[in-house]
């Protein structure tokens, strides 16, 4: 096991595994149980596959009724709970506990309507990223956020971790895409936020479960935003001597007015790595690669697209291609898509890192991760979503190597501390999870976490649901409601008063 | 003591609540004060000012990202990012026309406080859809930051967006970091005339399927905004865009009849008198801004015009009504067993005397379940109750 330590598992529920297991096989009959060792395995790990842990019970429930009640056993009976989609979290989020059900949302799996005039899908949580696009696409629609799992993770999954994807600046992440929810507290409550109307009314409750990584509530029920397909897409692939100038190009294709659909960098370890791989044609002299994807109606695409050369050519871009034909953007994309199985080849292991930056600082950024790949020992390629400064390193490491995984996490920590200095964030997309909890006390403060942890407290007194996520630090509830009060005279004589 | 407290600095506001706090007195929170007449009448003998709380902290127009402290002037923001040639695209509507208030009032945290947004919400989403960050004050007296400074964060439970639309009854916030787009080189509206509602809807959601990127769908029936009906599409954007998705929805929406067109000039006036609901503006009927799905508002329109007098109209495709009771009644209870019966949404009770919005449930009454989550919630920022207490929910 490495560096980040989970809680320590409560000895009193593991010696009541069996009669938990019993209960659980009550609510949920037949194979929606499972205790099997050898069958649990399947659900030891999610994509952070670095960290591994059997859960306690895996529990399949099929309907609403039955997660409600599981809930409730567990609310009652003080077991924890660890809910899971697809389990393609690159962050750690659905890691089993050794004293934890870990409940799988994955039998929730139907479209259950569409409403092409209204614009609105309702799904289960189990239905697939790019499953709802395919139910609506024959009449031309799609659903936006497109994260590059999409082929496998789950819409309830999405909504976990407020997934984006490299669409996003234009068309928004899941929390700008959804309606509407049904979901479960931990106390077996059912409630429904939004719907298919616009805004929900009282507090905001869908943008707190949106990102809130499992922590709040079981999402059993989504209702989702579908737009008609762009009527055509249309790419550039630019190449630049720096990665100031490709910065700079990005800059002023935002100054221009112009959202790109899509705008994604890659630097030179990646693009080798990539065009080594699938040969997308991507030029090997240069330091920074810049696709950008217009998408829209035809003569508006049309338009930018020369709009976009000359400002690539203003800003010393010493490769310009426009794609001619949906085929050739598919290439351009394809290296892209294929960064990470690209690096996936040159190293046994690699850890996908995913901070966001003030654009502005991205040539700054870059010269430090390399000298702390020096101090670390271990290369680093980049793919950067150029639009909105996410990026996403990937450090360059062999686990059969002692100590290499060590050094990759430590180097992936400088890396996140140094988008926090520059003014940026820890995740833009993979969520906190495991992977950045113990990172959280550099970007906020023991009062901003502390408040964060009492709205846990109101979905989740006992601190059940997917505990060890997130927060590096549980405090209880009781001791979080505590107020310092110190009574006495009005204390601002020099506030204006009237 | 009963007075207004003006404050200039987040560690005032931050001492003003921990004192309030401790001495169990509740406090309204104001910016300019114009969203006094939205919600219920709150009871607190101390005022909370924010409105001295101003200023740009920082503003990245390549990096689309604005911070600006929460007692901000809301014409301030926009002109600011309207000189950068950007704009807020939630497009906040301006209430002073509606409550005969004077026009163009308002703090930038008094628009997010009420998540107010304007037609352009089908396109670019709600207020809360633009806020990325947020320093507040909890009703515990103390400062949190959440949120970040970058168009793309998913670190922390999204705090920011929550708290907008709480009127102020979770946390006062101090500064606020908004997510800003480029503003459109121009704009036209396809018009359609004489439409019934059903028709006009059909029509306005038939735009919203297609690929022409609309940002503003509304239906104005006969005798709202002139003699004869108009259904209207606004089209946004560079301008050969624009005229190729006129002909475009020409195509689409034949059957409908020959459109007009209006120009970027027209277009902005049109669409601000949507917006802010100046239709009814000057009058005292109690006025309704309901959100129900798109297809739902002419039925909801039309099975609550057998039980009483109205005047409505449909924006977001036919998903907002703003409906008005011309007989002075605010016929609560019709309009939110009416909702339910098309398929859910939520009423929210604009216009109205201090009277009738202390008497009836101004926002829409919530289940049991989800009505405790909400209250075990406030506890959670303001356990003593003292931030504009009854201001969404009486005796919360």
């Amino acid at each position: 096991m490495t560096a980040i330590a989970m809680p320590a598992p409560d000895q009193a529920v593991l010696a009541r595994r069996q009669e938990i297991l019993s209960a659980l096989q009550a609510i949920v009959p037949g194979e929606g149980v499972i205790h099997d060792e050898r069958e649990m395995r399947a659900y030891e790990t999610d994509a952070l596959t670095a960290y591994r842990q059997l859960p306690l019970i895996v529990v399949l429930p099929e309907t609403v009724e039955q997660v409600s009640r599981v809930l409730k056993y567990c609310h009652d009976n003080d077991v924890k709970v660890v809910p899971r989609g697809a389990g393609t979290s690159l962050s750690g989020g659905a890691l089993p506990l050794e004293d934890g059900v870990l409940l799988s949302m994955m039998k929730f799996n139907r479209v259950l309507e569409i409403d092409y005039q209204n614009r609105a899908v309702v799904v289960q949580p189990g239905v697939t990223n790019l499953g709802i696009t395919r139910a609506v696409e024959h009449e031309g629609f799609y659903y936006a956020p497109d994260p590059s799992s999409q082929i496998a993770c789950s819409i309830g999954g999405n909504i976990a971790e407020n997934s984006g994807g490299v669409h996003c600046l234009k068309y928004g992440l899941t929390t700008n895409n959804v309606l509407g929810l049904e979901m479960v507290l931990v106390t077996g409550e059912v409630i429904r936020l939004g719907g298919k109307h616009l805004d929900s009314e009282g507090y905001d409750l869908l943008a707190l479960m949106t990102g809130s990584e499992g922590l709040l509530g079981v999402v059993t029920e989504v209702t989702v935003r579908i737009l008609q397909k762009p009527e055509t897409a249309r790419a550039l692939l630019i190449g630049f001597p720096t990665s100031e100038d490709g910065g700079r190009c990005v800059a002023d294709i935002i100054a221009a007015g112009i959202i790109p659909g899509g705008m994604e960098m890659m630097d030179k370890p990646a693009i080798h790595a990539a065009e080594d791989f699938v040969n997308a044609g991507y030029p090997r002299d240069v330091e920074a690669l810049l696709i950008v994807e217009l998408d829209g109606p035809e003569g508006e695409v049309n338009y930018l697209i020369e709009r976009v050369e000359e400002i690539a050519n203003a800003n010393r871009a010493s490769h310009v291609r426009i794609s001619q034909s949906e085929e050739e953007r598919m290439t351009f994309w394809a290296g892209r898509k294929a960064a990470f199985p690209a690096v996936g080849r040159i190293s046994p292991d690699y850890l996908c890192m995913d901070g966001t930056i003030p654009r502005r600082e991205l040539p700054k950024v870059l010269a430090r991760m390399r000298e702390l790949s020096v101090k670390h020992g271990l290369a680093v390629a980049n793919v950067f979503h150029a639009g909105d400064g996410n990026l996403h390193p990937l450090i360059l490491y062999d686990a059969n190597k002692p100590g290499e995984l060590d050094a990759a996490e430590a180097f992936g920590a400088d890396i996140l501390r140094l988008c926090v200095e520059v003014g940026g964030v820890l995740t833009g997309e993979h969520g906190v999870g495991i992977e950045k909890r113990d990172l959280m006390t550099d970007m906020f403060t023991e009062a901003d976490l502390k408040q964060q942890q009492r709205v846990k407290c109101a979905f989740d007194q006992k601190h059940l649901l997917n505990p060890g996520k997130v927060f590096p630090v549980l405090h209880r509830c009781a001791e979080l409601g505590k107020m310092h009060v110190h009574k006495g005279q009005l204390p601002f004589p020099d506030i204006p008063r009237f | 003591m009963d007075a207004t407290l003006k404050p200039q600095t987040t560690e005032d506001v931050e001492k003003v609540v921990a004192w309030a706090a401790a001495e169990d007195q509740p406090l309204e929170i104001i910016g300019q004060g114009t969203k006094r007449a939205l919600g219920r009448p709150v009871q607190a003998a101390h005022v909370l000012d924010i409105s001295g709380l101003t200023g740009i902290e920082s503003y990245e127009p390549a990096e689309l990202v604005l911070t600006v402290k929460a007692g901000t002037p809301i014409a301030e923001v926009e002109k600011l990012v309207d000189d950068n040639g950007q704009e807020l695209s939630f497009e906040p509507m301006d209430l002073g026309p509606l409550l005969g208030s004077a026009p163009a009032q308002g703090t930038i945290g008094g628009v997010l406080a009420a998540n107010l947004s304007g037609p352009r919400r089908i396109k670019a989403g709600a207020a809360r859809d633009h806020v990325l960050g947020m320093e507040a004050v909890s009703g515990r007296g103390e400062v949190f930051n959440s949120g970040g400074k970058v168009v793309k964060n998913v670190t922390g439970y999204d705090l920011p967006r929550a708290l907008c639309g709480a009127y102020g009854t979770l946390a006062v916030a101090t500064t606020v970091t908004l997510k800003v787009n480029p503003k459109p080189e121009t704009s036209a509206t396809f018009m359609l005339s004489g439409l019934n509602d059903d028709d006009g809807i059909n029509a306005l959601c038939q735009a919203m399927g297609s690929s022409a990127e609309i940002s503003g769908a509304a239906h104005l029936p006969a005798g709202v905004n002139g003699g004869s009906s108009s259904t209207v599409l606004r089209l946004e954007g560079f301008s050969t865009s624009v005229d190729y998705r006129f002909k475009t929805l020409q195509a689409l929406l034949a059957s409908y009849g020959a459109p007009s067109r209006l120009e970027a000039v027209e277009t902005g006036s049109l669409w601000q008198t949507i917006r802010d609901v100046k239709p009814y503006a000057g009058g005292q009927t109690p006025v309704w801004r309901i959100s129900v799905a798109p297809t739902a508002g002419p039925q909801l329109v039309a099975s609550l015009r057998e039980t009483f007098e109205l005047q409505a109209y449909y924006d977001w495709s036919g998903g907002l009504v703003w409906l008005s009771c011309l007989d002075g009644s605010l016929h609560e209870a019709d309009i939110r067993a009416a909702i339910d019966t098309v398929g859910g949404g939520h009423a929210t009770l604009v216009r109205a005397d201090a009277s009738q919005r202390s008497n009836a449930s101004v926002f829409h009454p919530q289940p049991a379940p989800l009505a405790a989550l909400s209250r075990r919630l406030k506890e959670q920022f303001d356990p003593k109750g003292i931030l504009n207490p009854g201001k969404m929910v009486s005796g919360v």
